[in-house]
């Protein structure tokens, strides 16, 4: 057995020996970083540009099918004036980060913050190298760099007829300073930023070449599969090994704290004797929960006395005091999974003085911190391979338990590559959940039906304590208040409160976070409060956001697009939402028909986005598409429930998510109105979720205020 | 030893005939393409063509394929120019892209059995699970890819 061999910079072979049809299959992996690497020909530490002209664009987000590859390239592209033909995107190598000093910056992808948290130095790198690369034509002709000009990476001199390119001043514009304040182009003259070039990830993937992490293949590789305490926190009590000796290709039993992994000479051998492998938990004091008796406890924090104010504005009890009408309703949400299409997985290969990762991930600094705390290595021993993952939506983000266990395994056998992969169950089990949600709202009207006052108090797990605690202050929840604790509308009387209800339960922030039941409680509740006093919902919405130009710029798009102001077509029914989010502003119509009276037919969503800056517009709409999509799955299918400490869905089966007989028509309208920089991954679901309930209790007048819609007798047609 | 062909190649492995032809194309004859999503024929991911009609690999035993001609996402054409494959990369179809190789391989084979498929057969037939939600380009892709050669 030989480890993996570096046979360039940043790419190496591996060939795996096949059975039965004798394939020999090459597989290019991106290489992590030798100690070659300080002398790569870097005009920046974002850009090499090779004697070919390619020019290679490093990435220190991740791809996640959001097109990260595509637009942060575009970014320094735009300054830098190269061939975008000639634009190859890799990622930046983790273990050169963490030995160069965190110089690609922060490596995290969530928040939707890929482009806006990176567009500023990513341009700057690129005029950098801009200015550089001129410079060098400047001294190589003795002329001054101010009288050169470049387009698609050819360096020009007019005066004297004179040109060259990128390629070969390169090595030239290497040896200079970088400038430290580059000059960026007005937004206006930008060329590249705002255009559509085709997704430079997108042809492997329609062809079987992409590899994801699921799919690394090493010489001498073995295979695992893995099984955790189903309650969560519990430990590993007994496994009875000689029940599963003499199956075909299992290797050996691997057992740590709270779980046990069997390796075999395939994934499916694996999971065959993990399944027969006979397993004892200590549950701990878990054993008996469910989600009544979580329900429960949240109604504890409705019910509580004295809990964490997190926002006040004028006085609420007056508003109430005075109230001609007051409105008051509950609303809740399940836990729920993210259920990535490819489980959670990760290869190791471990030796004494090195170990190497092969990951799909959100966050390569934080995959290679539990290398290193998993394996003892120092952070510059561990090599990550970051893989494009197969969906992540948080699930890759703060959590490497996989990276963890796959090193524990490979530890066991140095220089054997060690697949670990979780199967579907697995995933479904051992989720970090979208934390359950139960508030209640009550809204005070004036006997003109305006909205004079508004008490919340959110119930809830905290999704801070669990993964982010840079974000509890005081007892309250920075991110499972947001909706509320920043909500755009102008109420004089307001008070938030907030109950943190911790429980067993593993949380994880699921694509938009607080932005998925939060929105569709609060524009659930306006539109109760629009009704009782009898005004309409979308103009209800506009008297509030008098101060808000860009909310109600969103809001007026779509009801614009839709006609809000003339009729339905007989039969259909609309809803209308307004949210913004993760710097960007967002608003939703739905329209629907129903069936029935339970049968849902989804005819159309619109959804209006301003992000302030758009760099590929394409990829934006697929963000509303893809957005759409998790709103319409999750706000009617998707529920995590919990019995005897555990969840109860294991699979697809039971946790159905949206297909595409169910996907409706979706209008992307796009209105980057400039001057800022929002997110995009996240934003669109938010406003979709509520403009659905919406439309559905326009067209049955049955108000459903727990989530998901199923459970109160709905379906899509 | 059970014997079929995959991608025009004779092939003979000698595993449990209850293996899924899934992990026989991934594990033993290195074609990751293939993926594994659910395990249970739900997701679709594990798409191939047995004499071209789509299968859900992950529950098919290998000794199903006995003799039959298997066709994966690596054979679907030499170099990602079957008119589904260019279909999907003029819309800008995938995403993640984990589950798009069995999307292709199920519209393939719908196209290969009805040249032009209106929604209702498109939604019926198209039931594979895509997580990133790219099903409104799917749908327009196959009828895309209906028009290419």
């Amino acid at each position: 057995m030989t480890t993996p061999i570096a046979n360039s910079r940043r790419n190496f072979l591996v060939a795996s020996t096949a059975l039965g049809g004798g394939f020999m299959l090459g597989v290019h992996f991106p290489l992590l970083a030798q100690a070659a690497d300080a002398a790569a020909p870097e005009v920046t530490h974002w850009i090499v540009i090779q004697p070919d002209e390619t020019v290679i664009i490093r990435i220190a987000r991740s791809e996640l099918g959001q097109g990260s590859f595509t637009g942060l390239a575009m970014l320094v592209a735009e300054e830098l004036e190269c061939d975008w033909d000639k634009v190859t995107p890799e990622y930046a190598d983790v273990n050169e980060h963490v030995r160069r000093n965190r110089i690609f910056g922060a490596m995290t992808t969530g928040g939707s913050r890929a482009i806006r948290d990176s567009q500023k130095y990513l341009r700057e790198a690129g005029a950098a190298a801009r200015e550089m690369l001129l410079t060098a034509a400047a001294k190589d002709w003795g002329v001054p760099a101010s009288e050169l000009t470049v387009s698609k990476g050819v360096i020009t001199h007019a005066a004297t007829g004179r040109s060259t390119t990128y390629g070969k001043v390169a090595p030239l514009a290497t040896a200079l300073e970088a400038p430290k304040e580059p000059r960026l182009k007005d937004p206006k003259d930008w060329k590249l930023i705002g255009t559509s070039p085709p997704r430079i990830d997108i042809p492997d993937k329609t062809t079987g070449k992409q590899i994801y992490a699921a799919d690394v293949s090493l010489p001498g590789m073995v295979h695992a599969s893995i099984v955790q305490c189903p309650v969560f926190g519990g430990k590993l009590e007994s496994y009875d090994k000689t029940k599963i000796e003499g199956m075909r290709g299992v290797k050996s039993v691997v057992a740590a704290e709270d779980w046990v992994a069997v390796v075999a000479d395939n994934w499916w051998r694996a999971n065959e004797a993990l399944k027969a492998l006979p397993v004892e938990w200590d549950v701990g004091n878990n054993g008996e929960v469910t989600s009544e008796s979580i329900r429960a406890f949240l109604r504890t924090g409705i019910d509580a006395t004295d809990v964490p104010v997190a926002r006040k504005e004028g006085d609420t009890t007056a508003a109430f005091a005075s109230a001609d009408k007051v409105i008051e309703a509950e609303y809740s949400a399940p836990f729920l999974n993210h259920a990535t299409l490819e489980p959670q997985t990760a290869t190791a290969v471990f030796q004494a003085d090195r170990v190497e990762v092969w990951v799909g991930t959100q966050n390569g600094e934080a995959s290679i911190a539990a290398a290193s705390e998993a394996s003892g290595l120092p952070l510059d021993k561990v090599f990550l391979h970051k893989m494009h993952a197969g969906g992540a939506f948080g699930r890759r983000s703060a959590f490497n338990e996989f990276v963890k266990q796959a090193i524990k395994i490979a530890q066991t056998m140095p220089g054997t590559p060690v697949r670990l992969q979780w199967s579907r169950e697995e995933d479904m089990v051992q989720g970090r959940y979208r934390p359950t949600s139960l508030v209640k709202l009550r809204g005070a009207l004036d006997k003109d039906g305006n909205w004079i006052g508004w008490h919340v108090r959110q119930s809830e797990p905290s999704i801070a304590a669990a993964v982010l605690t840079q974000f509890l202050k005081d007892g309250i929840d920075q991110i499972g208040t947001r909706v509320f604790i920043d909500s755009p509308y102008g109420v004089p009387n307001y008070t938030l409160e907030y109950a943190m209800r911790n429980t067993h339960v593993l949380l994880g922030p699921w694509r938009a976070v607080a932005h998925t039941h939060n929105p569709y409680f609060r524009e659930s509740f306006i539109d109760e409060l629009a009704l009782a006093a009898g005004k309409d919902s979308y103009q209800f919405r506009r008297a509030m956001l008098e101060k808000k130009p860009k909310d109600l710029a969103v809001l007026d798009a779509v009801a614009k697009a839709v006609g809000w102001d003339t009729a339905a077509p007989a039969g259909v029914f609309r809803g209308i939402a307004v949210a913004d989010s993760y710097g960007s502003y967002s608003a939703a119509v739905v329209e629907l028909s129903v069936k029935d009276g339970t049968e849902i037919e989804v005819k159309r969503v619109i959804v209006a986005l301003d992000p302030g800056y758009i760099v590929h517009p394409d990829a934006v709409k697929a963000q509303i598409e893809s957005g759409v999509v998790w709103a319409l799955s999750s706000a009617m299918l998707e529920e995590i429930t919990i019995d005897k400490g555990r969840v109860v869905q294991t699979n697809f089966s039971d946790y159905p998510v949206l297909t595409l007989r169910h996907t409706p028509k979706t209008e992307a309208i796009l209105m980057p109105s400039g001057g800022f920089w929002g997110g995009v991954g996240e934003p669109p679901m938010a406003a979709v979720l509520p403009a659905l309930g919406n439309a559905i209790f326009a067209a049955t007048g049955k108000r459903v205020r727990s989530l998901p819609l199923k459970n109160a007798g709905f379906s899509y047609a | 030893m059970i014997q079929f062909t995959v991608n025009g190649r004779d092939v003979s492995v000698d595993v449990e005939p209850e293996m899924p032809l899934l992990w026989v194309l991934r594990d033993e004859l290195g074609l990751t393409g293939t993926k594994y999503g659910c395990g249970i024929a739900l997701c679709g991911a594990c798409t191939v063509h047995m004499d071209g009609a789509a299968m859900r690999t992950c529950v098919l035993p290998v000794s199903a394929v006995a003799g039959k001609k298997i066709t994966t996402i690596e054979g679907l054409s030499k170099d990602g120019t079957h008119p589904v494959q260019k279909a999907w990369v003029q819309l800008q179809v995938p995403q993640c892209g984990y589950c798009q190789s069995g999307q292709i391989m199920a519209a393939a084979a719908l196209l290969a059995s009805n040249r032009k498929p209106d929604d209702e057969i498109i939604e019926t037939t198209m039931s594979n699970i895509c997580r990133c939600g790219t099903y409104v380009r799917i749908r327009d892709a196959v009828k895309l890819a209906a028009t290419l050669k």
